[in-house]
């Protein structure tokens, strides 16, 4: 097994960093987009929420290997090329802002209402009141599930493997079919996941003990 | 008790490494296939099913029909019985010498080609079918021939196909796009992902029957000789396979399933066919 991680270094490498880069563009886009849409499925206008919610549950209804395909094989017939690593990082910033949205709505909509009136009624404006009094609020409470989201996030972007995006998965495929040596392979694949999701899923634990603690104390 | 605590998280990454070094020494069962197929009157064969011509599913009843598929059936009467219960499993490129070695089938008939580095892993009978390597392209492309595939250019091949390993020799500067299956392989191709798609000359002339917008070129590269492969150490079984090829081939009945299959497409000898 040893043998097959040394003598591939650089396809697994190669791997890493798509898998990784992949992982931090739709990390980044999917905050933002997520974090929008949520604001919108809240907002007082009745057409801003009926188009967050409709962003939201067409993109987590839907598989993401189907956004993905949409993205890698319909779009460029329309003339406008995509790579496949272009097709699965938009596919999975798409995918997964839809979860990200309604983590964040939740964690929005968890903080007391009394906190918004409150900001309000001291003359605060809408806008104000959410980035000063109740998004500080809700984003500690949102932490946690925000990390599964990122955790689910790097799993999922083995979606690039389908459409050659050049990952982690991809270049397992590339040599386990090349060696034979699948059992090896893929058993180097999964412990190169772990390498990049453990540290994620304990530095989300680390973030919610240190953020409930100053909670606690606030309280004494 | 903190410190410990910290370093918990890594228990998950020990438990899969202990998981992992207990599989390393498990052995595939060494049964005789051929006795056991005599036995249950059954055998099982992977096959393509999304490759025209050779092995694909027909929608409107359910069943995989192709080349491949009819000599498997002939080879299958000719070593077991008229009445033998005959399964397909379907396989692609990366799957079929996985489930070969875990036992999942009896034998591969799916376009596969004899080559020496799979020879350490498996054995092949005679070969069945001469194809060869060649190029397939929209209509009117620039690329002529394997040497248009400069840098720039995008190859697309299928994971664990030979090919891709051919055309990195043939045309080491272009780029190559491995995809999963040649039907996603050829509508990637059709989405512009790459500009030529390169595998066996028997599966691009089915591509190009389909669609006459994409059209094969350049002729064959290489030979690339389909043989059926079982496991090692399966000799009496590799045996009587090549037994049934031989008397196929001698009393007419490969010719007979040949012409069944491309008896109709121009420019077909051009594959080097016997």
């Amino acid at each position: 097994m040893w043998t097959i991680f040394t003598n591939n270094l650089p396809m697994f490498m190669e791997g890493l960093g798509y898998t990784l880069g992949a992982s931090l563009l739709a990390l980044l886009f999917s905050l933002i987009i997520g974090t929008v849409f949520a604001l919108l499925q809240i907002n007082p206008n009745r057409i801003a929420r009926i188009i967050g919610r409709i962003y939201v549950e067409f993109f987590r209804n839907v598989p993401l290997l189907v956004i993905t395909m949409f993205f890698y094989v319909v779009i460029p017939r329309l003339g406008i090329p995509l790579s496949g690593f272009a097709a699965g990082s938009i596919g999975l910033t798409l995918y997964t802002s839809a979860f990200i949205a309604e983590t964040v709505r939740a964690g929005i909509q968890s903080v007391d209402p009394g906190q918004m009136e409150a900001a309000r009624s001291n003359g605060m404006t809408y806008v104000q009141a959410m980035r000063y009094i109740v998004l500080p609020q809700a984003i500690k409470i949102t932490v946690p599930p925000l990390g599964n989201q990122f955790i689910n996030l790097v799993k999922n972007s083995s979606v690039l493997a389908f459409v050659a995006g050049f990952d982690l998965m991809y270049q397992g495929n590339l040599i386990a079919s090349s060696t034979f040596e699948t059992m090896s392979t893929y058993a180097i694949i999964g412990v190169l996941y772990l390498i990049i999701t453990l540290p994620l899923s304990y530095g989300m634990t680390y973030l919610d003990r240190r953020w409930s603690g100053a909670n606690k104390r606030e309280e004494a | 008790m903190r410190k410990f605590k910290s370093w918990l998280w890594l228990l998950p990454l020990l438990a899969f490494a202990v998981l992992l070094s207990s599989c390393g020494t498990k052995s595939v069962a060494d049964e005789d296939i051929l006795s056991r197929a005599k036995a249950t009157n059954s055998i099982t064969w992977g096959v393509k099913n999304d490759t025209r011509l050779f092995g694909l599913m027909d929608i409107s009843d359910g069943q995989i029909k192709g080349f491949d598929i009819d000599i498997a059936k002939e080879v299958s009467h000719r070593i077991i019985g008229q009445n033998v219960q005959i399964n397909f499993v379907p396989v692609t490129s990366q799957t079929r010498i996985p489930l070969l070695k875990n036992g999942n089938v009896d034998a591969i008939i799916a376009t596969m080609t004899n080559t020496p580095d799979r020879r350490k892993v498996v054995d092949f009978s005679d070969t069945y079918f001469n194809a060869g390597q060649a190029l397939l392209v929209k209509k009117g492309s620039p690329i002529k021939s394997v040497k248009d595939l400069k840098k720039g250019t995008k190859v697309i091949g299928v994971q664990g196909s030979n090919s891709v390993q051919n055309i990195k020799k043939v045309a080491p500067d272009a780029q190559v796009l491995q995809l999963s299956d040649y039907a996603q392989a050829f509508t990637a191709l059709q989405s512009g992902q790459g500009d030529a798609l390169t595998t066996d000359n028997g599966i691009l002339y089915g591509m190009s029957a389909d669609n006459p917008n994409y059209v094969v070129v350049g002729g064959t590269f290489t030979k690339e000789p389909y043989a059926i492969a079982v496991n090692k150490g399966q000799k009496a079984f590799l045996d009587d396979v090549n037994l049934a090829l031989t008397s196929m081939r001698q009393d007419g009945t490969y010719k007979q399933i040949e012409d069944k299959w491309f008896g109709n497409i121009a420019g077909f000898s051009d594959g080097g066919l016997k």
